[in-house]
């Protein structure tokens, strides 16, 4: 354990949220909040696991997921997606785009947690 | 009270009247009951500012020093009114259609704009019009003298200078109020010319009365008074025909180009159709205004000592016999005359000179830039405020100068000579093509400098400006020189011999100028304007738009125009065209209106100079055409027009293409409006949803993370609601099922509610209000408004990005409209983006501020509800939003009682 989540949201109710069961469960948590600079965060934090949310402001997760995957150093990383807009079309374009696992909020903590875990352990 | 006191007082009193009739014909104008502002009998009665008091008084002096030959300054424009008359529908028509602010923006006007033509024009003009100036003033001054010297109880006479100064800076502070109320020059000065028409009518009457009272007074009846004449001097004067020709045709120039003439026959001419009436009108005020000079010289010589002013019987006679009343009334007719023409010529000079001297000057220095932020109105206004009172103050200085000695007619003659270098390039330019800019300056510079060397200079008499032996034998002694006897011509009278070289060679070098010139592609577009005039009034334009920027015009224009005149200009364009807004595309037909309206306001050639700056080198295109085949004008203008059509196909197309992006736009948008909806409640659900299993699942909490968590589920709900709120709002709206709970109050007390509901003002946020405006009366649904009003100033409190913040609430009335604009201080909405702000969801750049991007698109839904409208305005400091309501809503704009200014 002791593993590194970096969580990349702007809704900061919901950072606080993941960032709540996640340290509980002995992760360390680092969080950013916008789209423009959120690569640099990734090289910065080097993290173990990327959780990424859909709309940021700025740019589109989907554009900072091909970002992760175009790096040779960050292309295996697990990376989650949230998103709330929920239609099937954003899952193809998830999946296509190269995330790991994708999920739609309002979600329940356990299921992150889980998720999390399961990403940590592949 | 002493004949003097009176006539001070009844001088004060006329000025008075003067100042209420101008008064109130502007409000009239204003509140929009001109017809009879507007009736041809008004306009004739304003072109006799021709009779200045050089006709009121010189006239009989005239008459007694040369017989009959006075006819020949009423001849002239007779002959001009009757025989001239399509010459003056034309140059009436051409300045309409053109509008043309004076005769230097005409001449200018038609050799391509050019600013060079104008500022000589101007300079001329100044010089010919001062000594004319200066000539009012002394007859005024004069005639009181006559009063003075009459009066045994005044015992010291009154100071000539102070006189002339008092009236000098009086017809200053009139023409400053009463003619610049408004920048637009091409705008009628309703007050100004009622005032004029009023003293055209008060020296008419006073003439005729005098006449009356010496005829059968002093004559002793018709037959009596005939027979005066036949036995006084003036019957034996020997008329030269000569003389006769060219003083006659002398006038009859002059009444064509004198700036004064031209301000009211052309500029303030209401409607073409009014140059019918005054056609047998004017001839006809001209022979009553002659009718009794000739009884009143006789007599007047007869009666009067040896030695006695002639220009002065009109005054003398009536004193002479005792008759104040009389001699009073005529005074007045006297001052009628000087102060009509004065003002009328201030007017007509100032806006020579501000149009094409200042304003040049301070936009070259100024940066050059028509894109400057501000307003350059009170410029324009200030520069021709003071102009007009340079104007007066030069001419009390020439006055000052010249002593006052020569004899009326004398200075009348020779500003008569100065203007009439005017002709050729006018009467070229409105009826022939071929006459080139080179050409009319060569023409203006060679008979302007003779009439300056042969007859203006040696006007201030020996060794002022030359020298008594210069004079004499000519410069260095060379015979031919003389300025009296140019070319050997010995013998001539002055004004005849500098009348005759200076239009000789004046239109000689015109002709041999613009035969030997190759005219400006514009030169040639506006010469076919002029002179096919009644052809074709709107031509092919020389603008091509393709990368004018409506937004940059808007500012400009908004400058130059002020804010509300230039939204409604634009606004009504964007309307002709079917675009929504305010900005129309920028076809060559709107700009050439835009120009149009502009050139009203600063004159043609700077107001093209204006537009080219953001235009770009429109013309340039037509140039090159013109250099690669020589071909000819017709050939150049079809060639020009095919080109038009192409640029307009281009355009209909680029519409086309913006329609279909606003369409795919639309629908995109509409796509993902149940996208946006579903992301909306699902985030704040997810807060709500993680918390509460927090709460649930996790037993160690503290009671400040408990009381934290628990607080943000609510927070989260709050939200959820208000979001839920604001979707079944919008829905209601569209569907129209709204009712509307109307009640009454103010807008100040509206405005006080918003402002307080949006968070009121603070050390970030400033917000500037004019309470006096706000006292409009509202009746509508104020809860509805209000909500549009918080929304907006929320907004500007949320996104204004400078600090402080700074939103100004503006009320306007405008049309039928009640407007209020919000304008902030920040970097405003990017163009682009203003059609879309108004749509659902629609969020300016990516931050999340807390809403869910539907406050506008509600506001416009209410304001719909509502009978307005709320709109992007495009050209402003910052962003900037305008709410219209119409009048109805409110009750009648009434001040609410007991509210006004608190």
């Amino acid at each position: 354990m002791g593993k590194k989540v970096l969580l990349i949201e702007d809704e900061p109710n919901i950072i606080e949220a993941v960032s709540f069961i996640l340290s509980r469960d002995g992760w360390e948590v680092k969080t950013h909040s916008n789209g423009h600079d959120a690569m640099e965060a990734v090289r910065r934090r080097a993290p173990d696991i990327v959780i990424l949310d859909v709309m940021l402001p700025g740019k589109s997760g989907f554009d900072i997921l091909g970002e992760i995957r175009a790096d040779p150093e960050f292309a295996g990383v697990p990376v989650l997606m949230l998103t709330a807009r929920g239609q099937t079309r954003d899952r193809e374009m998830a999946e296509r785009a190269g995330a790991s696992r994708y999920m739609t909020k309002p979600f329940s903590n356990a299921d992150v947690l889980d998720a999390v875990r399961a990403l940590a352990g592949a | 009270m002493t004949v003097l006191n009176i006539l001070v007082l009844v001088c004060l009193l006329y000025v008075v009247l003067l100042f209420t009739v101008a008064f109130g014909a502007d409000r009239a104008a204003r509140m929009g009951r001109v017809r009879w502002l507007r009736s041809p009998v008004v306009y004739t009665l304003s072109l006799s500012i021709y009779c200045t008091a050089w006709t009121f008084y010189g006239a009989v002096g005239f008459a007694a020093r040369s017989g009959l030959e006075f006819v020949t300054i009423y001849l002239g424009p007779t002959l001009v009114m009757i025989g001239w008359w399509w010459t003056l529908r034309r140059l009436v028509r051409v300045g309409r259609s053109q509008r043309i602010t004076s005769i230097a923006d005409l001449i200018s006007s038609r050799y391509g704009k050019s600013n060079l033509l104008a500022v000589l024009v101007t300079v001329l003009a100044v010089i010919a019009t001062t000594p004319y100036i200066a000539l009012q003033l002394q007859s005024v001054t004069l005639s009181f003298a006559a009063f003075a010297e009459t009066d045994p109880t005044a015992t010291t006479l009154p100071d000539m200078q102070s006189t002339a100064l008092l009236v000098a800076a009086g017809l200053a502070l009139f023409t400053i109020l009463f003619g610049t109320r408004n920048l637009d020059a091409n705008e009628r000065h309703h007050g100004v010319v009622m005032a004029i028409a009023m003293e055209a009518v008060v020296k008419l009457c006073a003439l005729l009365a005098v006449g009356v009272f010496v005829v059968w007074g002093l004559g002793g009846g018709v037959g009596a008074t005939l027979e005066r004449i036949e036995a006084s001097a003036i019957a034996r004067f020997d008329v030269s025909a000569g003389r006769w020709v060219g003083l006659t045709m002398l006038s009859a120039m002059a009444f064509l180009c004198l700036p004064r003439m031209f301000q009211v026959m052309v500029v303030e001419n209401e409607d073409e159709d009014h140059l019918r009436t005054a056609g047998w009108a004017f001839p006809g005020y001209l022979m009553l205004m002659s009718l009794f000079v000739l009884p009143i010289a006789a007599v007047g010589l007869d009666v009067l000592p040896a030695g006695a002013n002639p220009d002065l019987f009109v005054l003398t006679l009536p004193l002479g016999e005792g008759r104040d009343g009389l001699a009073i009334l005529s005074f007045l007719g006297g001052f009628s005359s000087a102060t009509s023409m004065v003002i009328v010529a201030a007017i007509a000079l100032s806006t020579m000179v501000s149009n094409h001297v200042v304003m040049p000057i301070w936009l070259h220095y100024s940066g050059g830039a028509a894109m400057v932020s501000g307003d350059v109105r009170h410029v324009a206004l200030m520069a021709r405020r003071i102009s007009i009172a340079g104007m007066l103050f030069l001419g009390y200085v020439y006055f000052r100068i010249s002593g006052g000695g020569t004899a009326l007619a004398a200075i009348g003659l020779i500003s008569f000579v100065g203007v009439a270098q005017f002709l050729p390039a006018l009467m070229g330019g409105l009826f022939w093509r071929g006459a080139t800019r080179t050409g009319a300056l060569a023409g203006l510079c060679v008979g302007s400098a003779i009439w300056l060397y042969c007859l203006f200079l040696p006007s201030f008499g020996a060794s002022v400006f030359m020298s008594e032996a210069m004079r004499t034998t000519g410069p260095w002694g060379i015979g031919w020189l003389r300025p009296y006897a140019l070319f050997g011509a010995e013998g001539m009278d002055p004004v005849l011999h500098a009348l005759m070289w200076s239009l000789l060679w004046n239109a000689g070098a015109f002709l041999l100028g613009s035969l030997l010139s190759f005219p400006q592609p514009l030169e040639r577009l506006q010469g076919a304007q002029f002179v096919n005039v009644f052809d074709h009034s709107a031509t092919p334009g020389g603008w091509s738009g393709g990368m004018a920027k409506s937004e940059d015009l808007l500012i400009m224009a908004q400058r130059i125009m002020g804010a509300r005149e230039a939204q409604a200009l634009f606004s009504a364009a964007a309307a002709r065209q079917g675009v929504a807004g305010y900005l129309p595309e920028p076809s060559p037909d709107f700009l050439q209106e835009l120009e149009r309206e502009l050139a009203g306001s600063v004159g043609a050639a700077t107001a093209h100079a204006m537009i080219a700056q953001i235009v770009g080198g429109a013309a340039v295109s037509v140039r090159d055409l013109m250099a690669v085949a020589d071909e000819t004008a017709q050939i150049m203008e079809y060639s020009s027009q095919l080109e038009a059509k192409s640029q307009e196909l281009a355009r209909t197309a680029r519409q086309l293409r913006q329609a279909n992006e606003t369409l795919t736009q639309i629908s995109v948008q509409k796509d993902g409006f149940l996208s946006q909806i579903s992301h909306e409640l699902r985030t704040p659900m997810t807060s709500i949803r993680a918390f509460s299993e927090i709460l649930r699942d996790t037993g160690d909490l503290s009671p400040e993370e408990q009381t934290k968590y628990a607080a943000i589920i609510h927070d989260e709900t709050v939200r959820l609601t208000r979001l839920l709120d604001d979707l079944l709002d919008l829905s209601v709206l569209e569907n129209g099922q709204v009712n509307l709970n109307v009640q009454s109050g103010t807008l100040e007390a509206l405005l006080d509610r918003a402002v307080r509901a949006a968070g009121g003002e603070g050390e970030h946020f400033i917000i500037r209000r004019d309470r006096e405006a706000e006292q409009v009366a509202l009746s509508t649904d104020l809860d509805r408004l209000a909500q549009v009003f918080i929304n907006i100033i929320s907004n500007a409190r949320k996104y204004c990005d400078a600090d402080p913040a700074a939103l100004s609430i503006r009320v306007t009335v405008s049309g039928d409209d009640l407007v209020v604009d919000f304008v902030d201080n920040g970097s405003g909405i990017p163009t682009d983006k203003h059609a879309v702000i108004f749509e659902k969801f629609s969020r300016i750049g990516e931050t999340k501020a807390g809403g869910a991007g539907l406050g506008l698109a509600i506001c416009r839904e209410i304001m719909a509800r509502l009978g307005g409208d709320v709109s992007y305005l495009p050209g402003q400091a910052g962003a900037a939003f305008r709410v219209s309501l119409p009048r109805a809503a409110q009750m009648a704009a009434q001040k609410a009682p007991g509210l006004a200014k608190s």
